[in-house]
Formats: structure tokens, sequence, C-alpha cells
């Protein structure tokens, strides 16, 4: 076992944190950059074409200014894969939340986080149970960032189906994206749970958006063909692409629940994936 | 499509602007928010109105910089935009467009732009900074005094009350009724 005080390694976990954070704020994985690109090539409606041409025309600001894609930094939400020789421990968070720090002076990033009820900005993006931390077991340790917007995660929705009400799925999804409009700033991709618990169906929502998105099932592409048959298109001005992917995540549940949760996210689909240095 | 080429501060040439048109525009813009409207409705506008174009956005500067700018949801201004468009602001930038009220206030006196939501580095790059006012109520929620040079933009609402978003809404209304109807008959 290796000891989780050891100051080096909590420091390169907050390096990688806040390098995870930078990427993912100023650099489009290739997966989605090349489904905005196809949605360009696709789009039938001129007025969606322009505005994908000034999503593309901004990918390439971003990246030749080093500034982040969106003034809407997020709120920082971690995944933290955890090899079988760390313990897990109140250091690691603390390292995490130390990287954040860091990513929102030197990015810098906007500090959206403020406490609930007062609405008190904590300044650096941390605060009770933020950095929403989710650890998993594997082989390295690294740390994915998936920073999230307010605009496309207020449109997010959650519902516990009847076991009997399978077909209402795709459905319950075109729906959402009704409801949504032109306001998460469409073209989207939308993170599908269905299975576990209440709460869990909506962290595998949130999971499924860490999936690439070149590639999906057949189950995925008719929710997607009935979420774009709805003709939203981009930023909510019309047009035939209003979702770039839709990413399906199963869990077991209750013989006699169906927990679906939708979880929206904007174009800016943005993860990146920092291995630490031990 | 054509695109026109639009210089503040605007005059009745926005009148003639359809619902589609693509444009760029160059020079002064204010960017105001929540709080920035009802300063301004409190104490004045700080800024001459006349012709002047207000951009939805709280924009993240650092030293003198405008470093993200990209635009903020419009629909929040809703109740807040008409004194501005009563004393002579000719446009407004934003996104996801605005109500049937200011679709109706903004008829023979000015259009709303929609820019497109995330381009924030897009906008930065376009935009110098020149001033500001209300400093007092935070970087987000001041009022900013922009150069603008060709911005890319859509007329979402027109001065003849056409919007862009009115019609999308209803159509993505008829096409999911159609969807989810048909397909509970090819079940039954």
């Amino acid at each position: 076992m290796i000891s989780p005080t050891d100051p080096a390694l909590l420091s390169a976990i907050s390096k990688a944190t806040c390098e995870a954070l930078k990427q993912a704020e100023i650099f489009l994985p290739p997966d989605v950059v090349g489904a905005i690109r196809n949605a360009r090539d696709c789009e039938t409606s001129e007025i969606a074409r322009g505005e994908l041409d000034n999503i593309l025309a901004n990918l390439k600001m971003a990246e030749d200014l080093s500034v982040p894609i969106c003034q809407d930094t997020g709120v920082p939400v971690i995944y933290l894969t955890v090899p079988p020789d760390l313990p897990v421990t109140n250091d690691l968070f603390e390292a995490v939340n130390q990287g954040v720090r860091t990513a929102t002076d030197t990015v810098p990033l906007r500090p959206n986080v403020v406490l609930p009820l007062s609405r008190e900005n904590t300044r650096d993006n941390t605060g009770p149970r933020m950095p929403d931390i989710h650890v998993r077991p594997g082989e390295k340790l690294s740390v994915t960032a998936l920073p999230k917007g307010a605009g496309a995660e207020n449109m997010s929705r959650i519902h516990m189906l009847l076991p009997s009400e399978k077909d209402q799925i795709p459905k319950f999804v075109a729906e959402t994206m009704l409801l949504a409009g032109g306001k998460p700033c469409p073209p989207v991709i939308l993170g599908v749970g269905i299975g576990g618990t209440f709460d869990g169906s909506a962290a595998l929502a949130k999971e499924a958006l860490l999936d690439p998105i070149d590639e999906m099932t057949p189950y995925e592409r008719e929710i997607l063909a009935a979420v774009n048959s709805l003709g939203i298109g981009s930023m909510g001005l019309g047009g035939s692409i209003t979702a770039l992917a839709v990413k399906v995540k199963t869990a077991g549940c209750h013989t006699a629940s169906l927990p679906v949760a939708v979880n929206v996210q904007c174009w800016a689909c943005r993860r990146a994936t920092v291995e630490v240095c031990r | 499509m054509t695109v026109t080429d639009l210089c503040t501060p605007l005059s009745h040439e926005v009148l003639f602007l359809r619902a589609g048109d693509r444009v760029t525009l160059s020079g002064m813009v204010y960017t105001a928010r929540d709080e920035a409207h009802i300063r301004m409705q409190e104490k004045g506008i700080p800024f001459d109105p006349c012709g002047a174009v207000v951009y939805h956005c709280g924009p993240v500067i650092r030293d003198g910089r405008i470093i993200a700018a990209g635009p903020t949801t419009s629909a929040r201004l809703n109740a807040l935009t008409g004194f501005l468009l009563d004393n002579g602001v000719k446009g407004l930038i934003g996104k996801g467009g605005m109500s049937r009220q200011v679709v109706d206030q903004l008829r023979n006196r000015g259009v709303y732009l929609a820019f497109t939501g995330g381009c924030a580095a897009l906008a930065a790059a376009r935009m110098k900074l020149r001033g500001g006012f209300y400093e007092d109520l935070g970087m987000a929620e001041a009022v900013w005094a922009i150069e603008l040079d060709h911005l890319p933009l859509v007329v979402a609402i027109d001065a003849s009350g056409n919007d862009l978003f009115e019609g999308v809404a209803r159509n993505a209304q008829q096409q999911f009724k159609k969807r989810f109807r048909e397909r509970k008959e090819v079940v039954d």
C-alpha cells in the first residue's frame, strides 16, 4: 500500500486535476468536434449551418488564444480512477479540491459555485460536496474532468416510469428537448440513465456523457431520430439536427420500478482525462 | 444568403431587416444583465440610448481585456426591456429569444439579434473593452462598453413581429404530437 498522505502524490493529484480541467475547458474531444463537423455538413437549414460555423470558429479561437470555449466554465464534476494499491481517503479529495482552486485562478475559470440557499459565492469553485467527485476502481490513477454548465444542466429531467412503460422512454427523452427548446444551447448530447435507483439513474445519465459519441447502438439511434424530428435545430433557430448523439447507460433495478434520467449536455461536451504521474 | 454589415448607432435601416437575415455588427454595444437593467431603470441609462444596442452578456474580464463574452439567456430580461426601447435602443443581442411582450415592443422600433450560445472565445476575439459603468454591480452584472468588429448574428425577431423561435417551438410541438400519436396507433 502506498501512503495516501505522501505530499508528492497529493501534489501530483492536484496538478492532474488542474490540467484535466484546463484541457477540458479549452479543447473539445475529437469525437465531439467530429460530430459538430458532421452536423455542419448534414444540416439542412442555412441559419443553423451558420450557427455551427460560429461554433467551429469558436473552437479554433479558444485553441489559438488558449482561453475557455464558453464563459460558463461550469461546475467541476470529477471522476477519479483509483488503482488497487491506493486507499481512498479524504486526503485524495482535498488534493482534487486544491487542483480545482488552482485551475480557477490560472485558466482562469468563472467562480460559479455558491451555497444553495444563501447564494453566497465561494469564489474558488469548491464548496460543501463540490467538486462533485466520483471514485471508480481502475488500473492507473487518473483524473477525468467533466465541467458542467448550467444552461444545459437546468434542462435535465428524471422520471420514475412504471415497469410496463418501457416504450415511453423515447417519448420522455424527446419531451425533455421539447420543453428545453433552444435554452440548453443545442445541438445537444443526451445522456440517458435507465434503471438503478432514483439517484442512481441520474448518475448513470451523467456517466453516459463520458462515452465517445462516434458510435451509437440501434436503440440510441432510435431515440436520436425522435429528438431530431422536433426540428429545434442549433440554438433553437430551427434545423434538422437538435442532438448530436444519445448515449444510454443501464443498471439493474427493482422489479417494480423503471427510473429514467436525462442529463442534457450542450454542444460543448467538455471532458478530459489526465493520468497522475507517480 | 447575403450578410448585411451593420454599424452602431443603428438607424431606421433595422426596420427593413427580416427574421432569418444574417448580419454582422460593428461599433459600440453595452452589456447588461438583470442587475444592470434594474439599476438603469432606477438611476438612468449611462450611455446615449439613441440607436444603441444592448448585449445580454456577463463577460469574463481580466486586466482590462475581455477573456470570454458569450451571450446569456435573454428571457430573464423579458419584463425589464421596455424602458430601453422607449428610450431609443434599437437592437438587443442575446440567446434563446424573448417573450411575445418584447416582440410587440420591438414593432416598428428595433430588432433582436441572436448570437451563438457558448461562443465566448469567438466573441472575445472580436471585442475591445472601451469602458464600464455601474462596476459596483460586479464583473458579470456591470454595464461594459464594448467595441465590436463584425460580430456574426442572426435577426431572430424583426420589427414586423416575426419571431424565429416562436415558429420553431410551434413546429416542435406539432412534430412531437404527430410522432408519438402515430406510434401509439401502430401499437394499438
